[in-house]
This record gives structure tokens, C-alpha cells and sequence, in this order.
């Protein structure tokens, strides 16, 4: 069985569409050709600023893979029929911003409890509400973690360029399709709309991910059991005769409803929280600078890591002892190794474009005799080097 | 005892027996939907393979997720149609039916509802209208009767029910018919013809649930339910020559549309084959 996307001359065609090289375009953009390269095959959305770049490409570029794209009336109806069409084996991501991704919300939480691979790219503005609608921020990093109802696990990913973009893409394709689980792609809004130039691979470089499926008629009658000792059941597609049935409600390994025996809700919840600790160490991922000698340690994600690295290397050659730590998985959020780290450092510098939320995170990890202090920004203009700089020289 | 009855039933062999027998109350005419739909897929011969079943959160929503053995989907509320678009992309060559509550596909719902109608993707909607929200314990629908008790309306309901059939004809659907749970022969006819349709088809089923609405509404028997379907169902031929005021109250029953209109999923692969070949990559076997 073929998933789509998967079919030997997709790489002809992709190097054929795609030759590789460089190329200068926005991160939106980036953000579709990694979903292209993934083996995205459907694309359902709803336009908002700053995300609507990543539909248009994929309106444009999707029909030259065999792919679909799809304008939904609403992101309620695009995340509905992603999910629908994962089911059906098609690679499947949509993407919106803050007030799309509210309304997204529910059926996120329906696609954790049917484990379906779905990719989600939160592309975050300015707000609350319609804030300011065409300005970037980074206010989204606990509506991603905490966003949906009751006790569940997430992944999200945050890039910090728009080559990074691309490649973060594409990883989170292929943990959504591992670990059965949707994937959160934080980006952001001047990420988004800022044009640089990437190199796009070969495709053949790129490792492409894909679900693992019932290798026999038995597997496929426990769709959401674990089959085989690794928590991540096969995933029986629709369409191939397994009469799989599929529910957010609490449900057993066969799929049928049970919402009336607590060990049938405490055994799945807990898997599907175990499924993603236990892959914890793949999953996350992140980047050091100077946390050798450090004596001052700057944590900072996504848009803001990069004015925080200038800095710490302008605060460098002043001869300050700073180091810096970009998580690019944010949730689940690398505790262990910021505990790690903060137990060399004095204090903790946490940039972000929002009032204080990556910031609470990193503070569980923080013993109380170090100084932690956020340096916030809002109203949309990101956070500038010498800002950052001020906050270290003066801590 | 039921699992009994069930297996000399006819229709038991597409029924999911290990979720039998069904959560639906006694004299509910959800019973008679699923027999009416297990009586099409048999007779126009559809195997349950090349069937997708997509339903909503209702009672409604149970006739055939989970008790239709095939490839079902239980969704959240009112989100059925948009998860079927996503599942009829995937697989254009099956048939994709949902089958949900008013207060799912109308209330909640009502803009998927409309939109898959106007794009005209060969979904069948099997729509249950019972004139109330059944599942949470009665509150007033789209669809509840002027005048009609509910526990959220307990003086009277003010508000005017929607005319769903109409509203989905309108939308420009390609097939659509309302029959009630009273006639059963028409509405299985009325299924078949929407399975067999390019397009996105309607039939909504006016139904009793006579613990919910009967109860509250002076028809606690489910019979007397069906004799008040029967005394005021009115035929669309004869329908049409009488006034607003006259219909008032009643059910106009039969087919509202059938026409051939381009169907979204076909134009999709149309649209993709010609960028294809744009774009200079051949046919589907080309390299
Ligand atoms: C988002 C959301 N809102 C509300 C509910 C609660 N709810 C469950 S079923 C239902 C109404 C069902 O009514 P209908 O579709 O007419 O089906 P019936 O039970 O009458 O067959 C509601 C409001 C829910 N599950 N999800
Ligand atoms: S509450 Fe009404 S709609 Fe629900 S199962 Fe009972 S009779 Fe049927």
C-alpha cells in the first residue's frame, strides 16, 4: 500500500519542480515547500494574516504534485477535513494564526484522541482577539500547549529562520506521522512575511517519514492498541476493508466507545501521553551557544532567538560570560536539560515577543538563588539586538 | 435476548454485533433510519468496502457510527460534512454518507452544511430531524415547531423552525428529499437515488423522539408521532399550489431537487490532471 506522496517518481518530479539551489522567499513559503517535500498531499485552510501566504503557495504548487487544496468556509471545517483526509492516507497540514487556531481547537484535541498525523502551522500575530492582525508576536506558546480540553500531550515546533522554516516543516511531518500525533508548527508573523534566502535540497537528502500501517488484518482490528510493545499502534486507512472505526470519544483498543469504565479512559490517556515521554529524546531538539563557561544563560525561541544570538556574541566580545540556549521544541519543552544548564548560570535572560509565557516554563526548571528575568516586547516590532544587550550587561 | 433478535434480523449482517444492541431509546426513530439505509446499501448491492460512514455527536449520530459496519467516523459536534470532504478527497471512488441529528447538521453545523452543498461534493447527508436536541436532554433546535415545548422554550418556543430541505436546494445541492420516519418504502427509494447521484445529496428524515419532544409535546406514544408525520404530510406536487399560511405546521415530503450540476471532487482531479499537463508532467502513467 502506497501513501500518497510516496510513489517512486515523486523524486523526479520534485527535482524537476524544484531543482535545488537557492532561492529567496518568505518563510510562509518556506513553510509550504517543506510540507511539499514532506509528502503533504492535502492542504485545507481559511485565510488569515500573517498565514495566508502558505495557502496561496499551496493552492499554486499542491496541483503540480497530484496534491489537493481545498478553502474551507472555516478553520473549524479545514482542520475537520484534514483530519478526515488523513484517514484516507493523504499527508495532511493546514495553517492559520491566533484566532484560527482558537477555533481549531476542539477538533486538535479530537485528532490527539484518534491519533491522526495531522500537521498544524500556527503562524502567531499580535493580540488578543484581532490584535494587530498584520503584526508578528510569539503570544500562541501556551494556546498550543494547553489549548484544547482535558489531559493530553502535544508536540509544537518552532523555527527561528526561514530556511528553518523549511526543514522544521518537514520534522514536523514526520513526528506527526511516527508517533501518530498532530504537530504544531509555532511560527510566527515576521518569520512569516520575512524574505531570505534558503538553499532547498535535493530530495533525496531530505528523510521522509512515513506512518506505519497494519501489517495484517489482526493488527488492523486495534487501531488504538499497542500492538506491538512501541505504544504507536499501525494506523488501518479507510477504504482497504478493515471496518475500522474511529471516535473521540474514550474508546477501547478496537476503536468502540467505552465512556463508562475508568480503566478504559486512564489506560488510553495514558498511553497517549506515554507514547510521547518515551519518544521525548527524538523529539526534542535545540541549540547551545557558549554554555561551556557561561556565568549569564539567555533561553529564547522562534523570532526572538535571533536577535538573542547577536547579542550574545556582541556581549561576548565585551568579554561577558553569556550563553544561549534556543529550544526548537517547545512543547514537550527540553526541562531536563535547561535544569541542567541553569545550575552553572547566576541568572537567566528569557526574550520573547509576548508579556511572559516561555518564560514560566523555563522558571519550573530554575532553582530560586538564580535570577530569572524576561525581556518582553509587544506591539508587534520584534525584540532588537541592543535591547537584548542592555538586559545582559545590566544583570 | 436482543442479541437474538438481532441475528435473525436481515440486515444484522452490516451491523458492527459487538456494539449491538443499540443505545437508542425504544420507539425512536433513529431504529428506522438504520434500517432504511441498511435496506438501500442491500438492494443497490454497495458493498460496505466502498462505503465511508461520518457522523456528528447526537443520537442521531449513532444510528450508523457505530452500528454500520463499515469504515465509520464519529466527529466532534456539528463538524461531520467538513471531516467527509476531507475523507471524499482522499477517496473519490467510494461512497461518502453522513448521517447526523438536525441540531448537529443544521444548528451547529448549518455552515458546512450550506458550503458542501454549494460546492456540491458527492457527500450523501442523511439528516435526522426530530425538532430537537435529543442527546442533551431536549432543548430547543433549529428545526423545534413554533409554539412546541422544549426544556430550553418551557412557556413556548418563539423562535421560527428552518426549512433545511429548501435551504440545501437552494444552496444548490444536487439531489434532495424529505421524507418522514411514516414512510418508509419512499424513503429508502429517496436514499438509493442520493447514493447513486454525482453530487452533493440531501435527505432529511423527519423523525420521533417521543422521550425527548413527544413527551413534552402532548405525543408520548412513538405511533402517535408517526400518525401526526402521517395526518400532516403534504406531497411537493401539491405543496406547491397552496399559501405559506396554509402549509403552516405541516410537512411538505418528496423530492426537492435532482439535477446534474459539475460535482467538486471530479473538477478537483480535472483541475490537477491540466495543471499537470501544463506544467509539462504528463499523464497519470507518465514518468
Ligand atoms: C461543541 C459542542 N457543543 C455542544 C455539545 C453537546 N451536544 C451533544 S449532542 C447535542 C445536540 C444533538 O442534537 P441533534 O443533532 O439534533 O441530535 P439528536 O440527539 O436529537 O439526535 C449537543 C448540543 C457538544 N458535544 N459539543
Ligand atoms: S432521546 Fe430521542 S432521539 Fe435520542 S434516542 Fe431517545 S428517542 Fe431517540
Amino acid at each position: 500500500m502506497i501513501i500518497r506522496g510516496d510513489e517512486p517518481e515523486q523524486i523526479a518530479l520534485l527535482k524537476k519542480l524544484y531543482p535545488k539551489g537557492n532561492y529567496f522567499m518568505q518563510g510562509d513559503e518556506a513553510i509550504a515547500y517543506g510540507a511539499i517535500f514532506a509528502g503533504c498531499r492535502f492542504y485545507a485552510g481559511y485565510p488569515i494574516t500573517p498565514a495566508s501566504e502558505i495557502a496561496e503557495t499551496m493552492a499554486r504548487e499542491l496541483p503540480k504534485v497530484r496534491g489537493y487544496y481545498i478553502q474551507m468556509e472555516d478553520e473549524i471545517g479545514s482542520i475537520a477535513a484534514i483530519i478526515g483526509a488523513s484517514w484516507t492516507g493523504l499527508k495532511s497540514m493546514t495553517a492559520t494564526s491566533g484566532p484560527g487556531f482558537s477555533l481549531m481547537q476542539e477538533n486538535l484535541g479530537y485528532a490527539i484522541m484518534t491519533e491522526t498525523p495531522i500537521v498544524v502551522v500556527d503562524v502567531q500575530r499580535s493580540g488578543p482577539s484581532t490584535g494587530q492582525a498584520t503584526k508578528g508576536a510569539q503570544g500562541d506558546f501556551f494556546q498550543a500547549r494547553w489549548g484544547t480540553h482535558g489531559d493530553h500531550p502535544i508536540v509544537a515546533l518552532s523555527p527561528i529562520s526561514v530556511e528553518d522554516s523549511f526543514w522544521e516543516t518537514i520534522r514536523a511531518f514526520n513526528i506527526s506521522e511516527k508517533l501518530r500525533i498532530p504537530v504544531v508548527l509555532l511560527a510566527d508573523g515576521v518569520i512569516g512575511h520575512t524574505r531570505e534566502q534558503i538553499r532547498i535540497p535535493d530530495p533525496e537528502e531530505v528523510e521522509i517519514v512515513y506512518r506505519k500501517l497494519p501489517k495484517n488484518d489482526e493488527e488492523a482490528k486495534y487501531p488504538f492498541g499497542d500492538v506491538d510493545g512501541s505504544l504507536i499502534p499501525p494506523m488501518p486507512l479507510f477504504g482497504h476493508g478493515y471496518f475500522t472505526h474511529v471516535t473521540g470519544s474514550t474508546h477501547k483498543e478496537t476503536g468502540l466507545r467505552d465512556v463508562y469504565t475508568p480503566e478504559v479512559h486512564i489506560k488510553l490517556v495514558n498511553r497517549l501521553h506515554k507514547k510521547i515521554e518515551k519518544h521525548e529524546k527524538e523529539i526534542e531538539k535545540w541549540k547551545e551557544y557558549f554554555t561551556d563557561d557561561m556565568e549569564i544563560l539567555v533561553i529564547s525561541w522562534g523570532v526572538s532567538a535571533r536577535p538573542s544570538l547577536g547579542a550574545v556574541l556582541k556581549a561576548r566580545e565585551e568579554g561577558i560570560k553569556v550563553g544561549l540556549f534556543i529550544p526548537k521544541t517547545v512543547h514537550p519543552f527540553p526541562g531536563k536539560k535547561v535544569k541542567e544548564l541553569a545550575k552553572k548560570v547566576r541568572a537567566i535572560l528569557v526574550p520573547e515577543m509576548n508579556l511572559g509565557q516561555l518564560i514560566l516554563e523555563v522558571q519550573r526548571y530554575v532553582n530560586d538563588d538564580v535570577i530569572l528575568k524576561g525581556i518582553n516586547k509587544i506591539g508587534g516590532v520584534p525584540l532588537t539586538v541592543e535591547e537584548i544587550l542592555r538586559e545582559i550587561r545590566g544583570v | 435476548m436482543a442479541k437474538e433478535i438481532y441475528t435473525k434480523y436481515k440486515m444484522a449482517k452490516y451491523l458492527r454485533k459487538e456494539a449491538l444492541p443499540t443505545a437508542l431509546c425504544p420507539g425512536c426513530g433513529g431504529g428506522t433510519v438504520l434500517n432504511a439505509f441498511a435496506n438501500a446499501i442491500d438492494q443497490l448491492k454497495i458493498d460496505p468496502r466502498d462505503l465511508v460512514v461520518v457522523s456528528g455527536i447526537g443520537c442521531s449520530a449513532w444510528i450508523a457510527s457505530p452500528y454500520f459496519l463499515a469504515d465509520t467516523l464519529h466527529t466532534t459536534h456539528g463538524r461531520a460534512i467538513a471531516f467527509a470532504t476531507g475523507v471524499k478527497v482522499g477517496l473519490p471512488d467510494k461512497k461518502v454518507v453522513v448521517i447526523s441529528g438536525d441540531g448537529d447538521l443544521a444548528g451547529i453545523g448549518g455552515n458546512h452544511l450550506i458550503h458542501a452543498a454549494r460546492r456540491n461534493i458527492d457527500i450523501t447527508v442523511i439528516l435526522v430531524n426530530n425538532f430537537i436536541y435529543g442527546m442533551t436532554g431536549g432543548q430547543v433546535a433549529p428545526t423545534t415547531p413554533f409554539g412546541a415545548k422544549t426544556t430550553t422554550t418551557p412557556y413556548r418556543n418563539i423562535e421560527h423552525p428552518l426549512n433545511i430541505a429548501e435551504v440545501v436546494a437552494e444552496a444548490g445541492a444536487s439531489y434532495v428529499a424529505r421524507w418522514t420516519t411514516a414512510h418508509v418504502y419512499q424513503l429508502i427509494e429517496s436514499i438509493k437515488k442520493a447514493l447513486q447521484v454525482k453530487g452533493f445529496s440531501l435527505v432529511e428524515v423527519i423523525s420521533q423522539c417521543p422521550v425527548q419532544f413527544g413527551r413534552r409535546n402532548k405525543m408520548k406514544e412513538p405511533a402517535e408521532m408517526l400518525r401526526w408525520f402521517l395526518k400532516n404530510s403534504i406531497p411537493i406536487s401539491k405543496a406547491k399550489n397552496m399559501s405559506k399560511e396554509e402549509l403552516e405546521g405541516k410537512f411538505v415530503i418528496g423530492e426537492f431537487v435532482n439535477r446534474q450540476r459539475p460535482e467538486f471532487t471530479e473538477e478537483l482531479n480535472k483541475l490537477i490532471e491540466e495543471v499537470a499537463e501544463h506544467f509539462g508532467l504528463g499523464g497519470k502513467n507518465a514518468d
